[in-house]
């Protein structure tokens, strides 16, 4: 038995020596590319690493990535947001309708501060009032679904939009980065094998690039930055964590929840208002599409980081970009993942560790059959992936995870 | 106490009721409508015959619903997988029914035992993973509701378990023999569906399990408190798991009534966001059958009303902004009322003690 744990917490220990350094990050993650390049020189399809798919996929991980870092603001603060997706529709709406009267950056900014005052809603009940936190989201996304549609079917149809869609929006101007993006562009066209496909990913994030998204993009380091390295994060940590100890050492819990919770809100609108002013340019009844659900599960998927949310947005909007474009590239897709699984299988046997080894070398086995037998993966199961793959990383490594301690729980100020 | 207990449950959700009313109003006159109008309106249109049939059928659904989610709710789950569950029952019963060949009254039968496997089974999963895995049944629920949808939207394909009737675009299951349908009956001139008196069946089954049953009592009880439920010798996670799986059960009936005496096949027609309805509704009916009865009613009558607003020149989705602020205000009512409880007992209690130190000295 004691040897046992102890290989146990040798193995733990590798594996995060193995996933922890940077060096070793980015040996990784050429290594994937590399099975990328390689998988798509042998089956043709091109399209993922094309440059359309990675800029397509930076703009579907956008809205994602606001909900995720919105749910992580409210859950280490302790409160679960549940309202995200109502607080995208408000985003949407108010972004469309701003926009509109004002131009786009007026647009972002109503949609901003509508959005913090949907946070500061969902604050008031949940913390002042006290109510079940999962019926205050709930209800929220009702009352915003239903007030969207009501005001869209009052202020829209006079001034030419329709009672489900608005007028259109001018767009933010997109800029391509000078002298990167051509020199990319090149590189992409001369189909080297490996150096080509990387060359048109980063081909994709740097043409038509919006400052918006760069914008947005910032917010990760600095929600990051917050959360460890300035007072005002670790307390809300510390009211995420135990609200009680919290509150003893003097620390205003409700005011921290109340900040947290509304930047949340103003977070996940401006997610909203990504996809009516810069995805397209319209706002559009259910436009949202469960986005703010799936930013709840970057959260989870994420661990409760903003590094891990941003990744779980990625690749969660990739998968969204994979959805528009072409049903081949899904199944190369397969291919790569069975080509990891396998190379797993391998590294975990030579350790010696069979249960793992077993489980991805089954995967591995999976993908096989799957890309012998299976000829289009169905749409259906690409769209709900994203909610798939949180509940098997839910099912299988909840003992992993790290969630606030008390996210969700109610707490009085005085009570036990 | 019990008097006490009464009052409150009926002023409070009267209270939200009108408290939304009011707020209702309130965007009404912003948009120059006359509110008093306007509830005219919706009342005589809501009350009249033919539409009241139609709310009656849609009571049916939304009250099992309703008490799937009461169910819940006993056992502090918030069973948001109602529309999952209601889906993956509602499909399997339509796929089975139109499978077999039965005499009539089995063949119904089978189909709403499908049904309610297929539901109960559904809410499984989340069970599992909250006993076993420690997964918030929320967070698990909603993904399977996602999950459900893209499933029965995928087996619905053509080429698997779905036609495409002539002149139409929906696809659809197979339809139901004769033998499977369940007959409607002639009530203010309309045909309403027979599966009501199944509902009223789950409603009185519901009462006499909570009240009158070992079972229901072990439940009650580790809803109260799962600790002192457990250390009384009830298997306090097993009951999570069995409640978890009987709501999913009574979930899986949600969408019966409309399938077996109406559509008599599945399509994608088949309206969602039963989850937040169901929850809504035994929120409002304190999880007691005959008030979600109620509230099921209310539900219904507001969203039948709805369109006739079109003609007054307000966007009927007035009323889901009506029902969103009904279920914040009767929540909001519950805590505050629970709080002034709680201070009423501390003080009495206080008050006592005070007493009895005097009287000692």
């Amino acid at each position: 038995m004691a040897t046992e744990s102890k290989v146990h917490v040798k193995s733990i220990g590798k594996a995060k020596i193995l996933f922890k350094s940077p060096a070793r990050i980015t040996l990784l993650i050429a290594g994937l590319f590399f099975i990328l390049a390689l998988v798509e020189s042998l089956t043709g399809a091109t399209d993922i690493s094309s440059p359309g798919t990675s800029g397509a996929t930076l703009r579907f991980a956008i809205p994602l990535l606001m909900a995720g870092l919105g749910g992580l603001w409210a859950e280490r603060a302790g409160v679960i947001n549940i309202g995200l997706e109502g607080m995208m529709i408000v985003g949407t709406w108010t972004a469309a309708w701003f926009g509109y009267l004002h131009g786009p950056l007026m647009g972002f900014v109503a949609a901003a501060i509508f959005g913090l005052a949907s946070g500061f809603f969902h604050a008031i009940l949940t913390v002042k009032i006290g109510i079940d936190q999962a019926v205050s989201g709930l209800a929220i996304n009702l009352i915003a679904a239903g007030g969207a549609r009501y005001l869209s079917g009052v202020f829209f149809p006079p001034v030419g939009g329709d009672r489900t869609v608005s007028p259109p929006v001018d767009s933010f101007p997109t800029f391509t980065i000078p002298v990167i993006a051509p020199i990319l562009e090149s590189i992409d066209a001369q189909n080297i094998f490996f150096i080509s496909n990387l060359a048109g990913i980063l081909h994709g994030l740097t043409k038509d690039v919006s400052l918006v998204t760069i914008a947005l993009l910032l917010l990760v380091p600095l929600t990051s930055w917050i959360l460890w390295r300035s007072k005002f994060g670790l307390r809300m940590r510390f009211s995420g964590e135990n609200p009680m100890a919290a509150e003893s050492l003097g620390i205003n819990v409700y005011r921290i929840r109340y900040v947290a919770i509304s930047v949340s809100g103003m977070l996940a609108s401006l997610g909203g208002a990504y996809l009516a002013l810069v995805a397209s340019s319209v706002y559009r009844e259910g436009q949202t599409a469960g986005r703010g659900f799936i930013g709840l599960a970057t959260v989870i998927f994420g661990n409760w980081k903003p590094g891990g949310v941003f990744a779980g947005s990625i690749l969660f909007g990739f998968t969204d970009a994979l959805r528009v474009r072409q049903s081949e590239s899904v199944m190369s897709l397969i291919m790569v993942a069975g080509i990891v699984a396998l190379v797993l299988s391998i590294f975990y046997s030579i350790n010696r560790r069979w249960k793992p080894g077993l489980i991805s070398g089954s995967l591995a086995l999976v993908a096989w059959w799957i890309h012998q037998r299976v000829d289009v993966i169905p749409q259906e199961f690409v769209t709900v992936f994203p909610n798939f793959a949180t509940l098997i990383v839910l099912t299988f490594l909840a003992q992993r995870l790290t969630p606030p301690a008390m996210a969700g729980m109610p707490y009085r100020r005085g009570s036990e | 106490m019990k008097k006490d207990r009464i009052f409150w449950g009926t002023v409070a959700p009267l209270a939200a009721v009108v408290s939304s009313l009011l707020l209702v109003s309130i965007i009404l006159i912003l948009r120059g409508a006359n509110p008093i109008e306007i509830f005219q309106v919706m009342i005589s249109y809501g009350f009249d015959p033919r539409n009241l049939v139609s709310e009656l059928n849609q009571t049916v659904a939304y009250y099992l619903a309703g008490v799937a989610a009461a169910i819940g709710f006993k056992m502090l789950l918030f069973n948001i997988g109602i529309d999952g569950q209601y889906r993956m029952g509602a499909f399997f019963g339509a796929v089975v029914g139109a499978a077999v060949s039965l005499p009539p009254v089995l063949h119904v039968l089978l189909i709403i035992i499908t049904a309610m496997l297929a539901g109960g089974l559904w809410a499984a999963i989340a069970g599992y993973l909250k006993v076993r895995r420690g997964v918030s049944e929320v967070i698990s629920n909603i993904m399977l509701n996602f999950i459900a949808a893209a499933i029965i939207a995928f087996l619905l394909g053509e080429e698997l378990l779905g036609i495409l009737p002539e002149g139409s675009q929906n696809v659809q299951t197979r339809p139901i023999p004769l033998s499977g349908q369940m007959p409607t009956f002639k009530m203010f001139n309309g045909e309403v569906y027979s599966f009501l008196f199944v509902a009223i069946f789950v409603g009185i089954a519901y009462w006499i399990m909570l009240n009158k049953t070992v079972f229901g009592f072990n439940l009650r009880a580790t809803g109260l408190s799962f600790r002192a439920a457990r250390s009384s010798g009830v298997n306090a996670p097993g009951m999570i798991f069995i409640t978890t799986v009987l709501s999913g059960a009574i979930a899986g009936l949600v969408g019966l009534g409309t399938l077996l005496s109406d559509t008599h096949s599945y399509s994608m027609a088949f309206p969602s966001g039963f989850a937040f309805t169901g929850l809504s509704l035994a929120l409002l009916g304190r999880n007691h059958p005959v008030g979600i009865f109620f509230a099921a009613f209310l539900w219904s009558f507001l969203e039948r009303a709805a369109p006739v607003l079109e003609y007054e020149g307000v966007p009927p989705e007035i009323v889901i902004v009506m029902q969103g602020t009904i279920v914040l205000s009767i929540v909001i009512a519950y805590e505050v009322v629970a709080r002034i409880n709680l201070r009423q007992q501390q003080r009495a209690v206080g008050k006592a003690n005070v007493d009895l130190v005097k009287e000692s000295k």
